[in-house]
């Protein structure tokens, strides 16, 4: 170490090197891998600590109920119980969790366990905690609970009827939150048209993406400090600490969180801060570590469920040559028995207002209710994956009435290449994208050109072949300014990430991020990243694995949610990474004699001198002078510290309340997708025999990673249109509670996957890069596209469900006209 | 109801004989998570769906969450700890790294174990046979395509 940092007058020389290579757009092996595959991983049921007691939820068998009596004195007489937690207690030592919605709707009270009163199956109602898992359980057999059981809300349609039950009787007519759109002049719309097609009703099922590991935490508490770490696999840790901070009356310097690897997110693991509270509270009054791992019947039954959303009174105002102009409808979103995310749900649609096409005339009456269900949560595509597929069923509802084409009436309407940056009804600025090419690119992934052909072969065979379009937008690096439009007295807005990158004194470059990935590679793609800017290999780079909140990397928004990584992430790294640029290029240039940084440049793990390559010092002298032999370094230099820190903040503005009006996310990713069915028309059976999927995410920095990001959202959305679907019966329980009765694809239900991308480069991002891993949900589009399609020729029924298991499509087989009543056209 | 007492189970695990006393309802994945601290298989459900589990006892896949430890007294278990000795990746690991089949990894412990499963029992699997093979493992992240081609590159001797 001696030699390289003490002779800044013999500087060390190296051989030329080839330019390095630059590694965004390349598929470098994931760093993430090895770990993983060895099974080496750390995910949070791994935490163990000495003494650790495991937790155990005693929930609601009702899904409303008044509880009259507890009695945990049994549990606690059984050897190995450490004690419980009641709701009682939770409400004494915390406040209700700050709601989001304005009153009425946000005078609702949450918390961590239920108070006096039971709103959905599974409602945790005790906490018990206990040595092993098995005991914690058979204490929680012994808890005893009476109830009176309530009035139940379960029909959302119904729910804010006068007359019904209440939920919270704060909430006049169960109604969280209620809003109007109206963009453009829908009335002018409605009179310039030539035909306008009316849609009674279309409904949006409630499902969710499932991680295959369920939600869960190990906390600890230090009573010395009064500080919790809590070691979970919340995957918005910024949001946990803004709802837990004012929960238990503490700054967030006392809520340390921390991660590594998490099992699959999809947004279902943002609203774990309920739990977490609880956990918080046991692991202080007990002194000890408690663990919590949620029970995969409990992750079904009372974790974040997608909203269930109905569409009624569409009406859709058509020209004679097939240009839509807008569409006016009433919306009603069930977000459940409590309002953890929501009612951000009720703006951030808005954020795909038109959909993928040109419409300017938008009119749009959104009410937000609450019923006796599980609370609802983000759910990969949160929000615009239901209006996304309201748009294509519009799109395919009108080809079919008009009898236009499905791919004609699509390149008509789709918003143009050339119109990008393309602002929407509402001020949403579509950053690029070129829908028509990517749909192109979809039809040549199944084979278009021959699908009559096919629709032939398939008729030979007894089969129905039908053909269908899912046309979506994913997006991302949101304005969190959206929630003054749902709540004008919130103080929100931006966004922002963190992230540091240092070299230190052995000339190791470190990252590290304020992201919590759960599968998104954001190790490799950062050092990616850091690895062009300082011209080393990603081999060169370590990117601590996961998250922790002491790590001054965490920023108001950090977490990883709403595709946002490639803008916000690698923003904030490309930020880190210039910065250290900068400093070792301003050490470099010092001990090399240059006059300026603009003389050295940084090459192979060199900074060396332009003029004079073999003139170069190691990024490990760099470091080791900075940390260790300072005295060396002029005095100006001696604030460099090689460890730079940068919080990306997109260029957002604050939305206009009153018109509801402004830019709500930086990117927008495309996605067009193409399927083809065959139904069995004796039975409904179906099977997917192609499928397509093309993404358009402006630059990829890791084209691999990209596609497995394209091929899972694919398959969840598969999934989500063909067998999975929270059921509820008439008292409120849910009828498919674990992956016996939810049923989400094997190997063998997935059909043939091909993909596809173009790039259309955001102009608006550091890197042209776009969030992309929600995919839009465009399979749900799809599937319900190419049903209707296969159909067409069996009474023409209408699809207007987005959950199409075999039994539904029997039922459109058997009794088409039913379906049929729910569209009429006027020709004008 | 109240806890029943142990019973001693001698089991191999990844080459070694452990001895321990165990609750005789213990599952057989929480004897390898939490007796022996193998945290490499994992729990994705409570139903015996998912297949995060699996694990190899006599030369058949398991599912450990469906097998009580005693069951497994007198045992060889391998895990995904013992894939591959010290720190060398089996060709299957190496597989699903450089085709890009996993994403978060929850899954992919199990998902190997079956693999490996498969590849022990028929070298040369058909795609339509590797599927069957891992259709007891569920994965939420990839679709299974890549899953699908690792499997098929490492059966075949065509991993980098």
């Amino acid at each position: 170490m001696s030699e390289t940092t003490a002779a800044p007058d013999k500087p060390i020389t190296v051989e030329e090197q080839e330019v390095a290579p630059g590694f965004i757009g390349v598929n470098v092996p994931r760093k993430e891998d090895r770990r993983l595959v060895q099974g080496e991983g750390v995910f949070v049921d791994d935490v163990k600590r000495h003494g650790m007691a495991y937790v155990h939820f005693v929930r609601s068998p009702y899904a409303h109920a008044a509880i009259t009596r507890i009695d945990v004195s049994r549990a606690l007489e059984l050897d190995g119980v450490y004690g419980t937690l009641i709701g009682e207690e939770v409400a004494a030592e915390t406040d209700p969790f700050f709601q989001i919605a304005p009153p009425p709707g946000g005078d609702l009270k949450d918390y961590a366990l239920a108070v006096g009163r039971v709103r959905h199956v599974g409602e945790p109602v005790v906490a018990v905690a206990a040595a092993t898992r098995e005991l914690a359980r058979d204490a929680a057999d012994l808890v005893e609970v009476d109830y009176e059981p309530l009035e139940t809300v379960l029909d959302p349609e119904k729910a804010a009827d006068p007359g019904t039950a209440l939920l919270h009787d704060e909430v006049p007519r169960n109604t969280i939150w209620h809003g109007n759109f109206d963009y453009g002049d829908y009335d002018a719309a409605l009179a310039e048209a030539d035909k306008v097609v009316r849609i009674k009703r279309l409904h949006f099922h409630r499902f969710s993406s499932t991680p295959l590991e369920t939600s869960g935490a190990v906390v600890e508490y230090n009573r010395g400090t009064g500080q919790w770490t809590i070691h979970s696999n919340n995957q918005f840790p910024g949001f946990a600490i803004i709802m837990m901070g004012p929960a238990l009356k503490v700054g967030m310097d006392k809520l340390r969180f921390v991660s590594q690897d998490i099992g699959g997110g999809f947004g279902n693991k943002i609203c774990t801060h309920v739990q977490l509270v609880a956990m918080c509270l046991l692991a202080r009054k007990l002194n000890r570590a408690v663990n919590w791992t949620e029970w995969r019947t409990d992750q079904h039954t009372a974790n974040s469920h997608g909203n269930e959303r109905v569409f009624l009174d569409v009406e859709v105002p058509v020209k004679a040559d097939g240009t839509l102009l807008g569409f006016k409808t009433r919306m009603i979103d069930d977000c459940g028995a409590y309002t953890r995310y929501e009612p951000l749900g009720c703006i951030i649609w808005a954020q795909v207002t038109p959909g993928c096409y040109r419409w300017r005339h938008v009119r749009v009456d959104f009410t937000q209710v609450c019923t006796n269900k599980s609370p609802c949560g983000p759910n990969r595509g949160y929000s615009r994956m239901q209006h996304l597929w309201f748009t294509e069923r519009i799109i395919d509802i009108v080809a079919r009435e008009l009898e236009l084409d499905p791919v004609e009436i699509r390149k008509r309407n789709y918003i143009r290449a050339d119109e990008m940056p393309y602002e929407t009804p509402n001020g949403c600025v579509y950053d690029s994208g070129d829908y028509a090419r990517c749909l192109d690119e979809a039809l040549k992934l199944v084979g278009y050109e021959s699908i009559e052909e096919k629709r032939r072969d398939a008729e030979s065979r007894g089969k129905l072949l039908g053909f269908g379009i899912g046309s979506t937008l994913d997006s991302g690096t949101n304005n969190f300014g959206q929630s003054t439009l749902v709540n004008p007295e919130l103080q929100f807005s931006g966004n922002n990430e963190v992230a540091t990158v240092k070299l230190d004194i052995f000339g190791e470059i470190v990252v590290t991020l304020g992201t919590t990935p759960q599968g998104q590679s954001h190790e490799t793609t950062a050092a990616q990243v850091v690895a062009d800017i300082l011209h080393v290999s990603p081999g060169d780079v370590t990117v601590r694995a996961g998250h922790d909140s002491y790590w001054n990397s965490h920023a108001g928004f950090s977490g990883t949610y709403a595709s946002q990584f490639a803008v916000t992430g690698l923003g904030a790294v490309k930020g880190a990474t210039d910065k250290l640029a900068g400093e070792i290029k301003q050490i470099g240039a010092a001990v090399l004699g240059a006059d300026s940084t603009d003389e050295v440049e940084l090459e192979g793990g060199f900074v060396r001198r332009k003029d004079n390559p073999e003139a170069a010092l190691p990024f490990m002298a760099c470091g080791a002078i900075v940390n260790a032999n300072n005295a060396v370094l002029p005095l100006e230099l001696r604030e460099i510290t090689l460890n730079c820190r940068y919080v990306y903040v997109p260029p957002h503005q604050l939305p206009d309340k009153e018109r509801k009006y402004g830019n709500l996310t930086l990117t927008y990713a495309n996605q067009i997708h193409a399927c083809v069915v065959e139904v069995d028309p004796e039975t409904g059976v179906y099977e997917i025999v192609d499928y397509g999927a093309v993404d358009d995410c402006g630059t990829r920095i890791n084209p691999q990673i990209v596609e497995g990001q394209v091929q899972g959202a694919a398959a969840q959305s598969i999934g989500a249109a063909t067998h999975e679907t929270f059921l509820y019966d008439e008292d409120g329980n849910l009828l498919t509670p674990n992956f016996y009765d939810y049923h989400v694809p094997h190997a063998l239900d997935m059909p043939p996957l091909r993909t596809a991308s173009i790039e259309s480069p955001s102009p608006f991002t550091p890197l042209g890069a776009k969030g992309m891993g929600e995919g839009g949900g465009a399979g749900l589009s799809a599937v319900a596209s190419a049903l209707q399609d296969a159909l067409r020729g069996s009474g023409k029924p209408i699809v207007s469900d987005s959950s199409n298991p075999y039994h539904r499509v029997w039922e459109l087989l058997r009794n088409p006209e039913q379906s049929r009543e729910l569209v009429e056209v006027e020709n004008r | 109801m109240e806890p029943v007492a142990g019973q001693r189970i001698s089991v191999e695990v990844n080459g070694e004989r452990q001895e321990r006393d165990v609750e005789v309802r213990r599952l057989l994945v929480h004897f390898l998570r939490d007796d022996l601290d193998l945290t490499g298989t994992h729990v994705g459900c409570d139903t015996g769906n998912c297949g995060a589990c699996t694990v190899i006892v006599d030369g058949m896949a398991v599912k450990s969450c469906m097998m009580l430890a005693v069951q497994a007294d007198g045992s060889s278990v391998q895990t995904i700890e013992g894939l591959a000795p010290d720190d060398e990746l089996h060709a299957l690991q190496q597989a699903f790294s450089s085709f890009h089949a996993l994403q978060c990894g929850y899954c992919t412990p199990g998902m190997l174990m079956s693999a490996k499963h498969l590849l022990d029992h028929n070298p040369e699997p058909t795609e339509g046979e590797i599927r069957r093979a891992i259709q007891g493992n569920i994965c939420r992240c990839t679709g299974y395509v890549n899953i699908v081609e690792a499997i098929s590159a490492a059966a075949k001797g065509e991993v980098k």
